[in-house]
């Protein structure tokens, strides 16, 4: 996942260049803060809003990063192997299976093949049909695991195959795989679309509790203009206090959300979607961003409708 | 100072709220370190005239001129810029309910990004002037009128500003403390500010007349006519 790490660095150093100015704004000016009444309920409902949506948008980037990793897994496992069945009547099924195996090891660009055991096929069955089958008694047919290597002339060995292993199948799971894929990666973009819409929601939510503050000050805001006061400074008392609040909710949103995907449990034995959900290695960096782009949105939507109510002010 | 010879220019003014027009055709200039009074009849458009001369308003037609610029023409930047050279002292006084009194006092060279700690003394000796000094924690909602007019006064002339506009400001005072207020603007004016006051008050016009060469200007019939040397 060193790819993710490095994107994490990345936006982070792309953040950094901004850090000094973005301090002076989270400091704060005493004096300049005290301008503006304190404004308690929007306050604590930006709080609330702020940290909902950052936990929502830890959720959504830990689904689009495990069906990501989901997605390459199978692909790459999948596509490298595959399985030859071999039905055929009890007497000929060693002879045929002694044959595939003739023929597998004969063709170019087969890695490796090898015949399951019984007590493989036994343990392969036993989720369905129960522990301790008599697998000599029943017609199961014989599984051989291929690993395909380079350069393999699939339909060439289908076509031998079928000559000289009438029984025989072989399955390259494309089948399976390509659904399988496409599932992923429409989850994987569903993820990122929620990931947006959290983004906008977050921006509304933010441009409506600060458009409710500016009309509540209005008074204020008028009476700081009277005195002297320039757009940025009056803005700048709103936006100060709107982003500081939407990084705080959106850390706590963060903090929680990660913790819920570090204690989820984990079985990783089966390599279920649902328990790889989470992330791994460098990619825990990865939601710290939750908060900064909580923050900047806040910055910018609050930004904007300080000036937009400023304009009807003279 | 690098003022010009006019602070302030009206020419051929007219202002309309939308129905027929309240003021036309004003013209006038002000020339740095007078003193004028302004009067009219209430509803006469005293207030709006001031409102004009801070940029409040917009005139519907003819020109402004601040510090001998073309006001019209001035960025929202520059309308702050130029407030904080005008003390106003609004009919309605405008305070931050939530700041107490000193806090609203110096509230022009806060926004201005001055360091109010510094001028603290200056703030003290102010209130004291307008006998406030004991309401400094007060908040603006607990004074009476005239104490709001007074620290309204101080508001106006804490950045020592190059013009104070007053409305009304001595309104709601006693004969003694209206003496008081305009004692203030008489020094500010000799020390070459310029003053404009909105009145109803003859006598305090006569008063201010035997300390100051002050200028009377009234409002009638929408025009702004120099009243004689009668008062
Ligand atoms: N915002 C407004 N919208 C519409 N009309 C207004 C507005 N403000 C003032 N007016 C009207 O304009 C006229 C002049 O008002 P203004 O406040 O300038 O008078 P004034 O001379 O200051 O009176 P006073 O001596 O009573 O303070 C009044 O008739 C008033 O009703
Ligand atoms: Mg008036």
């Amino acid at each position: 996942m060193s790819g993710i790490g490095g994107k994490v660095a990345g936006v982070l150093s792309a953040l950094k260049v901004r850090t000094g100015k973005a301090l002076a704004l989270l400091q704060g000016d005493g004096q300049a803060d005290r301008v503006v009444p304190p404004t308690g309920f929007t306050a604590n409902l930006t709080l609330f809003t702020a940290g909902a949506m950052a936990f929502l948008a830890v959720f959504a980037l830990a689904l689009s990063l495990a069906t990501g990793r989901v997605a390459s897994r199978w692909s790459e496992e999948l596509a490298r192997s595959a399985t030859l069945r071999i039905s055929a009547p009890m007497e000929q099924r060693e002879a045929q299976a002694a044959k595939a195996l003739e023929v597998l090891e004969s063709t170019p660009g087969v890695a490796s093949a090898r015949r399951l055991s019984d007590d493989e096929q036994r343990d392969l069955l036993a989720p369905w049909l129960g522990v301790d089958l008599p697998m000599e008694d029943l017609p199961v047919p014989v599984l051989i695991e291929v690993v395909e290597g380079e350069g393999l002339d699939v339909a060439g060995l289908k076509a031998r195959l079928a000559g000289e292993v009438p029984g025989a199948v072989y399955d390259d799971h494309s089948r399976w795989r390509e659904p399988l894929i496409r599932a992923a990666s429409r989850l994987r973009l569903l993820g990122w679309v929620a990931l947006g819409l959290i983004a906008a929601s977050t921006a509304a939510m933010i441009t409506l509790a600060a458009g409710s503050a500016l009309a509540a000050n209005a008074r204020v805001i008028a009476t700081l203009r009277l005195v002297g006061a320039t757009d940025t400074y009056i803005a700048r008392a709103f936006v100060r206090r709107f982003t500081q609040r939407a990084l705080l909710g959106a850390a706590v949103g963060t903090s929680l959300a990660m913790l819920a995907l570090a204690l989820l449990p984990r079985a990783e034995t089966t390599g279920g979607f649902l328990t790889g959900l989470g992330f791994t290695g460098a990619g825990w960096l990865l939601p710290l961003i939750v908060p900064m782009l909580a923050a900047i949105t806040a910055f910018w939507a609050t930004r904007a409708s300080a000036f937009r109510t400023l304009r009807q002010v003279t | 100072m690098g003022r010009g010879w006019r602070v302030i220019e009206l020419e051929n003014v007219a202002y309309s709220y939308g129905g027929g027009e309240l003021l036309s055709d004003i013209s006038l200039r002000l020339a740095p370190g007078s003193f004028h009074f302004l009067t009219g009849p209430s509803g006469a458009g005293k207030t709006t005239f001031l409102k004009l001369c801070y940029l409040e308003l917009a005139p519907t037609s003819g020109r402004v001129q601040l510090f001998d610029k073309p006001a019209t023409g001035f960025s929202r930047n520059e309308v702050a810029r130029a407030r904080r050279r005008i003390g106003v002292v609004h009919q309605d006084c405008h305070f931050l309910d939530h700041l107490p009194l000193a806090e609203n006092i110096a509230l022009p060279l806060t926004v201005a990004g001055r360091n109010v700690a510094e001028e603290k003394g200056n703030i003290e000796e102010l209130l004291r002037w307008v006998g406030l000094e004991k309401h400094t924690d007060a908040l603006p909602p607990s004074l009476s009128g005239g104490e709001r007019q007074r620290a309204a006064l101080a508001r106006a002339v804490v950045m020592s500003p190059d013009i104070v506009l007053a409305d009304e400001p001595t309104g709601n005072v006693d004969w003694e403390m209206g003496q008081r207020l305009l004692q203030l603007l008489v020094e500010l004016n000799k020390m070459g500010k310029t003053i404009v006051i909105a009145t109803h008050d003859l006598n305090l016009i006569r008063t201010a007349k035997s300390k100051v060469a002050a200028r009377v200007l009234r409002i009638a019939k929408r025009r702004l006519q120099l009243a004689g040397a009668d008062l």
